[in-house]
């Protein structure tokens, strides 16, 4: 410990001393932060601006440093040792953090006479490096303390891990979430009431059941929450079929079929409701044709609730298969095996021994297709109509409608927030506190039993026609790239692409004159830095949910949902509330639109972690500890590889919906950080459709070149030698 | 300890490469076309050497923006939009005047710069109208409306699309238009009839008439300026300007206030209101009216003279408790149950 806690003490030290504290205008790399820090008080050093600028509020970090080395050189007493630098760290900790919330630009905003006295009173810029550093190496140097103090698990690894994960989830999902969530309690007159609260949110404007009454039409809390659950059930259905056939059969067309199962999750927002319009709109060509054969009526059922749930099927299916096929191939062979040597059939051992086992599959496929359906916000907009209203659309027009509302905006993201509450505890209780772990590292077969007929049959009739009309979406949505104007005049150019995309030779070299560029590499830069960011962060709290036990265990796993719940709108002005002002400003960065990501994206490498995790028998982790690796060891050696699956997933999510997500980035997009989705939505809007869906299939065939790279660079986990399927019996 | 090292050294590079430049730039928030934003950025950047950084975002989500970003704005000027949220913006103090001389401008783009004492100019202005599908009213045998009053007509039944004033801005002004032109009790006497006819009330205010191009609707009501543009680009709409007379929506350039690039800025909205930049809309397919009386206006535009266009009163129609009271009132009779 003492090395560990040595260790960060000189990074803090070196952070507190050297580096810059705020961020400044000329950014870190501009490096004005070395000559400016004799002449002005904002570029410098903590150290320096106390010192030759009369910043003496920043003195916290400082002497927890000094305080915590004195302990580190005199007490002796190792656990003694460690409670001290404990209760230092932790107090140095809170000070930092209290003197950045309560200086702002402004000066104090609270304890005004303590931090007047300290020189306050003009005011600060918000953390920069220097700040960062300092922050961090306080909070390991806690954690570290922490783990030898007698308490927790007396591993320093999974404390600081821990104590890594609560501080980001509190920064950056809670701290914002905070400041919008607070209007809730609001009534209009500005004060605060909790009672209106409570009516507000069982308002029966939110939650009338007149649809299923037969009596007018639902609530959008009502409508919302049918329509996420049934959603959710067939994404799990269709998603399960599709990994059953690709695990368990010889089905002969499974490279294409994988590609049509992962596309849905790669296609911009707009675009599927879109193709489904021109398929199934009173004009559509679907529409025409069944007119023509059956002589239907052309009617406008694809507005309304109808619509809404085909779109968010085609689009959230491939989430649930991406979470269940590591479990389906994940199951041991030696389980089924068993089953049969009981004299069980096909459909019998299916039944029984590899339908439960799956699960925690199945339970966290479920809960991400319901949760992606409440907070979807592209798709309901489309397709919804004039009367299918569902809370994430009335949350942003709440937000960005004739009359802004925010009190009534907080309230119905609560309504949301309720329903995630309650699925998320549904959901545990279905899986239960059985054991699911198949994959044990003792030796078997390899050979899956083969499915019986049935279910064969089953999984063909489910998936075949789904892959067929995701295929005839995608054609539609092709075709409407390269026609002049797609649903009226279908005559064949390039114009769309070459607009988005030109490259033209002039006397300096090629030079890139689509007007698409820009945004096209901002978006890539980005969802390249934040997709390894949030897989490393999803399935950090993967491992410590499924493998540590601690204190408030329950509420953390909850915490780690709560950003992915929030619709996008409510994220993204309550980011900008959060992060426009000191301490944390952020805003008009490329940051912020990377953190945004990650947070909202995590709760998928959470998932997709948790499910593929609880399979591997907790024997292994054991095993490798006994042979004296720690934590981190067993976690790179053992785990890793076990988890190669689930990292892809998460990896292929996180890129993926870094580039297709629109309603958060559409707040904290700037002039300099433009990113595809608001490019395409911005011509949508203007009715440009051609080099909207021109962008969208440069940007579908960006995101399957990645994502077959990917695949390639992570591999096949190796469960067993080969993995075969048994004949039929 | 490795793996909590690489943890901390990704956040730290993260942390250190934040930083961003303001300074001596000028950060604009259009909120009209696409290529109207980006043309009018590149003729403002060779003019007057400033960079522009320029990002499109809807009024809607714009006003939201501005108001989160109050005290510390990141946006120097927002160009573009319809006027009422620019008013709302300068009711709620949260632009200021620029100063800029608006004697070249007409009458209705001076008057938006007098009712917020000078916090937002009119740049340009925009029709309300009636588009309809050739091809499906012909198909149907419906004859086109001319006037309001048509629409309440039974032959319309389950074609006419327009947006819910709510959500958007467009349905807003037809709102008070009808109001403006009927009086309150008949004009929502007469929305009620219309009503019967309304297939959808959309949330945004340009997807009816995107709609009707495309048949999904045979009756849109809207903006004319969106309408001209879909008819450019090749769908059988005709548009319409109602025989009672109709409103318009007047656009606004406002200065954010605390804005940390004001000259720049100030500059930006003296050149968008200038004659030479107003006259170059149509190289990117803008129709509707500029508002310097020297700008050439295009062909294209709904030529103010032939339409009867209302005196729109912004000052009241654009006023908070006007807009509350008559969005409960439409909330309570026209809306569908």
């Amino acid at each position: 410990m003492t090395r560990t806690v040595t260790m960060w003490l000189l990074i803090g030290l070196f952070g507190f001393v050297l580096t810059p504290w705020y961020m400044t205008d000329a950014g870190f790399w501009g490096f004005s932060w070395i000559s400016g820090v004799a002449s002005d008080g904002e570029s410098g050093s903590a150290f320096f601006l106390m010192l030759l600028h009369g910043r003496a509020w920043l003195f916290p970090p400082l002497i927890a440093f000094a305080l915590s080395g004195v302990a580190l050189l005199l007490i002796k007493n190792p656990v003694q040792k460690a409670r001290v630098i404990v209760g230092i760290t932790g107090v140095g900790l809170l000070f930092t953090m209290m003197q950045g919330l309560a200086i702002v630009r402004g000066g104090p905003r609270f304890f005004e006479s303590f931090y007047s006295t300290l020189g306050g009173v003009d005011g600060q810029l918000g953390f920069g490096a220097g700040a960062g550093i300092v922050l961090f190496s306080l909070l390991f140097m806690l954690t570290t303390a922490y783990s030898s103090a007698g308490k927790g698990s007396g591993d320093a690894f999974v404390v600081s891990l821990i104590g890594l994960i609560i501080a980001l989830v509190g920064v950056f999902v809670f701290y914002p979430v905070s400041h919008i969530l607070v209007n809730a309690f609001r009534v209009p007159g500005g004060e605060f009431s909790a009672t209106d609260f409570l009516t507000r949110l069982f308002s029966s404007e939110l939650w009338h059941i007149g649809c299923i009454t037969f009596s007018g039409s639902c609530g959008p809390a009502i409508n919302s929450l049918v329509l996420a659950i049934l959603t959710g059930a067939s994404t799990v259905l269709l998603g399960l079929a599709f990994a059953l056939i690709f695990t368990r059969t010889n089905f002969i067309a499974k490279p294409l079929l994988r590609v049509l199962t992962v596309i849905p999750i790669i296609t911009p927002p707009f675009v599927i409701g879109l193709a489904l319009i021109l398929l199934f709109g009173r004009t559509g060509s679907a529409t025409a044709l069944f007119a023509d054969l059956f002589g239907w009526e052309k009617t406008r059922w694809i507005y309304g609730f109808g619509g809404v749930y085909l779109a968010q099927v085609l689009s959230f299916t491939p989430i649930a298969f991406l979470v269940l096929i590591g479990v389906v191939e994940g199951i041991s062979p030696s389980m089924e095996e068993a089953s049969q040597t009981l004299d069980a059939n096909a459909w019998q051992t299916f039944r029984y021994v590899s339908f439960p086992l799956m699960r925690p599959g199945l339970a966290n496929a479920f809960l991400l297709g319901f949760i992606e359906s409440l907070a979807d916000f592209g798709n309901p907009l489309v397709l919804g109509g004039g009367r299918f209203n569902v809370l994430s659309t009335e949350i942003y027009f709440s937000i960005v409608g004739t009359v802004a509302d925010p009190a009534k905006a907080a309230i119905l993201a609560m309504a949301l927030l309720m329903l995630t509450l309650g699925a998320f505890l549904i959901q545990r209780k279905w899986v239960g506190t059985k054991s699911y772990a198949t994959v044990t590292g003792k030796a078997d077969s390899g050979q899956h039993a083969a499915l019986s007929r049935g279910v064969k049959f089953a999984a063909y009739t489910t998936a075949l026609p789904w892959a067929a009309f995701t295929a005839v979406v995608y054609s539609m949505i092709a075709f409407g790239s390269f026609v002049k104007l797609w649903g009226y005049d279908h005559t064949f150019t390039f114009e769309h692409y070459i607009r988005a995309f030109g490259i033209k030779h002039t006397d300096f070299g090629w030079k890139l004159k689509g007007v698409a560029w820009d945004s096209y590499f901002t978006t890539l830069e980005i969802a390249t830095i934040a997709a390894p960011l949030t897989a490393i962060v999803g399935l950090g709290t993967a491992y410590l949910l499924v493998r540590q036990n601690f204190f408030g265990k329950n509420a953390f796993e909850f915490s780690t949902m709560l950003s992915f719940a929030i619709p996008g709108t409510v994220i993204g002005v309550s980011y900008i509330l959060a992060f426009n002002f000191p301490p944390v400003e952020l805003t008009g960065t490329s940051i912020i639109l990377i953190i945004v990501f990650v947070f909202r994206n995590m709760p998928v490498g959470v998932r997709g972690g948790i499910a593929a995790m609880s399979q591997l028998d907790k024997s292994l982790d054991e095993a490798s500890i006994t042979l004296g690796a720690n934590s981190f060891t067993t976690v790179r050696r053992v785990i890793r590889p076990l988890m190669g699956p689930a990292i892809l997933a998460a990896l292929t999510y996180s890129f993926v919906r870094a580039i297709t997500s629109v309603s958060a980035v559409i707040f904290l997009v700037s002039a300099r950080h433009n990113m595809a989705t608001s490019f395409i939505v911005g011509r949508v809007e203007n009715g440009e459709f051609g080099i909207a869906i021109a962008y969208s299939a440069v940007l579908i065939f960006t995101m399957l070149f990645a994502i077959i790279l990917l695949q390639l660079l992570i591999g096949k986990r190796k469960l067993r030698r080969t993995d075969r399927v048994a004949k039929a019996h | 300890m490795k793996k909590k090292t690489l943890l901390s050294a990704v956040a730290l590079t993260a942390v250190l490469s934040a930083g961003s430049v303001y300074a001596g730039e000028l950060n604009v928030v259009c909120s009209n076309e696409q290529d109207w934003c980006d043309l009018m950025a590149g003729n403002f950047e060779d003019k007057t050497g400033h960079t522009v950084n320029m990002v499109r975002k809807s009024t809607g989500e714009t006003l939201a923006q501005v108001r989160a970003e109050a005290g510390n704005p990141k946006i120097d000027v927002w160009w573009g939009g319809t006027g009422d949220p620019h008013l709302i913006a300068a009711a709620e103090g949260l632009t200021q005047a620029s100063g800029v001389d608006t004697s070249d401008l007409l009458g209705w783009a001076q008057n938006l710069a007098t009712i917020s004492e000078g916090r937002t100019i009119g740049i340009h202005l925009g029709v309300l109208g009636v588009a309809y599908n050739r091809e499906i009213l012909e198909e149907k045998g419906i004859a086109p409306p001319a006037c309001w009053k048509d629409l309440t007509d039974p032959r319309f039944k389950g074609e006419i699309q327009v947006a819910n004033p709510n959500s958007s801005g467009t349905a807003y002004t037809e709102l008070a238009t009808v109001v403006q032109v009927f009086g309150e009790d008949d004009a929502f006497k007469l929305l009620i009839e219309i009503g019967k006819n309304v297939n959808s009330y959309t949330k945004s205010g340009s997807a009816p008439s995107k709609a009707a191009a495309r048949g999904e609707t045979g009756v849109s009501i809207g903006f004319e300026h969106d309408m001209v543009k879909l008819r450019r680009k090749g769908f059988p709409l005709e548009i319409v300007s109602p025989c009672e007379g109709t409103g318009y929506e007047v656009g606004g350039v406002s200065i954010i206030k605390g804005a940390k690039n004001f000259d720049a800025a100030k500059q930006w909205v003296e050149f968008v209101l200038s004659a030479e930049a107003q006259s170059a809309g149509p190289q990117v397919g803008v129709y509707n009216v500029p508002s310097n009386s020297n700008a050439t206006i295009p062909a294209e535009a709904p030529s103010v003279e032939s339409i009867k266009l209302i005196d729109y009163d912004f000052a009241t129609y654009g006023s908070t408790d006007t807009r509350a009271r008559l969005l409960a009132r439409w909330d309570s009779e026209v809306k569908p149950k």
